[in-house]
């Protein structure tokens, strides 16, 4: 048996299906993967996310850490609660983790990787070296998403003494409220709200927002709603020996100022130069809408005009009805393709992601 | 606890096999099968007339989750498939042993059923 959230015991009054996912017991569904993404798309809907690791940077030189650590900029950062995605690289400019980072009153808080968490530890505490500061990991927080149209309205009905701070959040903003932190932030391509909370009163919260029609969701869900959302799924779409140029993730390097030297700079900037020199051994991140009939899958291949590429994620979208894949493909790549599946050329159509934002098609 | 009716067959893989007054047999896949895969989205099925062997894979059925095989429990050949899967693959998921089967096969050798899993050897392969 794996390790449980504070919620466990409610995702099995729920009827969940439990799965292992790194290590934890966690709701792979309460019966239909479908209706749970119908629900995000259109109402609103609730995960348990208390598996993801928080761990707050503290000290005077937390944003020096940071502005080395990762390939965005904490600088950019001008407003307490703000947040940014970003990757965190090692020196060959492969992707460790993909992180958010929250700027709070003088310190940093950040989520990372529930499967990364060991490694994620390690290269934050080694990087360290030479700069004052702390790193705490907070795993008495439970940590639970509502995602969807309807989903900060529900939080602030059952919530009411948040309500007006909830209503002031811009998107990718989080403010605490006593123990409490609300960030308008997600992994759907819906508004809403990510809450963490003492895990004592999780299971508490969690019944409120059940008993106020929000309609609890599976890690089925969750990736069948990141995916539309063309966001980024780590050891799926990126990993260690993939650069964020190659997986969609160069909008989050900040190049500028040229002086901030984070680690894998020297790596990106010999790939940039690299791409731009022989743009034909470059790939880039492109989504797939199957025009034929089938679903595709990771580590398919794609069949294009400029050579082969790799489907990195792929599943059956609730939302369009029709197969949608994030992949890896030559830069040259134009708007159509074939991919393999079980042995047969299954054509393509070539998108910029995202698929879905705010319940509509987007290509 | 899934629906293991006592009068059909069943094979490993978790496909089911009932005998028709005719002496030909309809395939489908288990409640228990369905209820792993979760939500079925594809159903890809064998043409009609294909001659198959036992154990052959002949089918495909989709999840949102994962693909998974069908296999042809005995050899024979394929004499009808349920092509409304094709348009409502849920059904897989709604009505296992009803609407939803598969494929029916002419039997090469309609004796070799009775090598076949009964309902309770099945319903033991599902714990």
């Amino acid at each position: 048996m794996g390790k449980q959230t504070a919620l466990y015991n409610k995702h099995i009054e729920a009827g969940g299906k439990m799965v292992d996912f790194g290590g934890w017991d966690m709701p792979i569904h309460y019966g239909s993967q479908i209706q749970e993404h119908h629900a995000v798309r259109q109402q609103a809907g609730m995960f348990d996310v208390s598996h993801m690791t928080i761990v707050d940077v503290r000290g005077v030189d937390a944003t020096a850490y940071l502005q080395k650590l990762l390939a965005n900029d904490v600088a950019r950062l001008q407003q307490t609660g703000k947040a940014l995605y970003t990757a965190m690289l090692n020196h060959n400019g492969g992707v460790i983790d993909d992180l958010i980072v929250y700027r709070m009153d003088g310190w940093y808080r950040t989520v990372v990787n529930c499967a990364t968490r060991e490694k994620d530890l390690e290269w934050m505490s080694a990087q360290s070296k030479g700069f004052d500061i702390s790193l705490t990991e907070r795993p008495e927080l439970a940590m639970i998403a509502v995602q969807g149209p309807q989903a900060i309205a529900s939080v602030q009905q059952v919530k009411p003494e948040a309500a007006e701070l909830i209503g002031q959040l811009q998107v990718f903003q989080g403010l605490p409220k006593t123990d409490w932190f609300f960030a308008r932030t997600g992994y759907t391509g819906e508004d809403g709200l990510e809450i963490m909370l003492p895990e004592e009163e999780a299971a508490a919260f969690w019944q409120q927002l059940l008993d106020a029609g929000v309609t609890p969701a599976g890690l089925g869900a969750r990736d069948t709603l990141r995916l539309e959302a063309g966001m980024n799924l780590y050891g799926n779409d990126m990993d260690e020996n993939v650069s964020p140029l190659q997986a969609g993730m160069g909008w989050t390097i900040a190049w500028e100022p040229e002086q901030r030297r984070f680690i894998g700079r020297d790596a990106l900037e010999e790939e940039k130069a690299a791409r731009s020199a022989s743009p034909d051994n470059a790939m880039k991140q492109v989504g797939l809408v199957l025009t034929g009939r089938g679903v595709m899958r990771a580590h398919q291949t794609v069949l294009t005009a400029a050579g082969e590429g790799e489907i990195t994620s792929g599943t059956f979208s609730p939302t369009l009805e029709n197969s949608i894949a994030i992949a890896r493909v030559p830069l040259a790549t134009g708007d159509q393709c074939e991919v393999e599946i079980r042995g047969k050329q299954v054509a393509a159509q070539v998108v910029k992601l995202p698929f879905v934002r705010h319940g509509k098609k987007q290509f | 606890m899934s629906n293991i009716p006592a009068d059909l067959k069943y094979v490993a893989s978790h496909e089911w096999i009932r005998t028709e007054a005719d002496g030909t047999v309809t395939i489908g896949i288990t409640d228990f099968a369905q209820e792993q895969l979760g939500d079925v989205v594809f159903v890809e099925l064998p043409e009609v007339g294909t001659e198959v062997e036992a154990e052959q894979d002949i089918a495909v059925v989709e999840s949102v989750k994962a693909a998974s095989d069908i296999y042809a429990p005995l050899a024979g050949k394929i004499i009808a498939v349920n092509e409304t899967l094709t348009d409502a693959p849920e059904k897989v998921n709604e009505d296992p042993y009803g609407d939803a089967w598969f494929f029916k096969m002419e039997l090469a050798d309609s004796s070799e059923l009775d090598g076949l899993m009964d309902a309770d050897a099945y319903a033991a392969t599902c714990e």
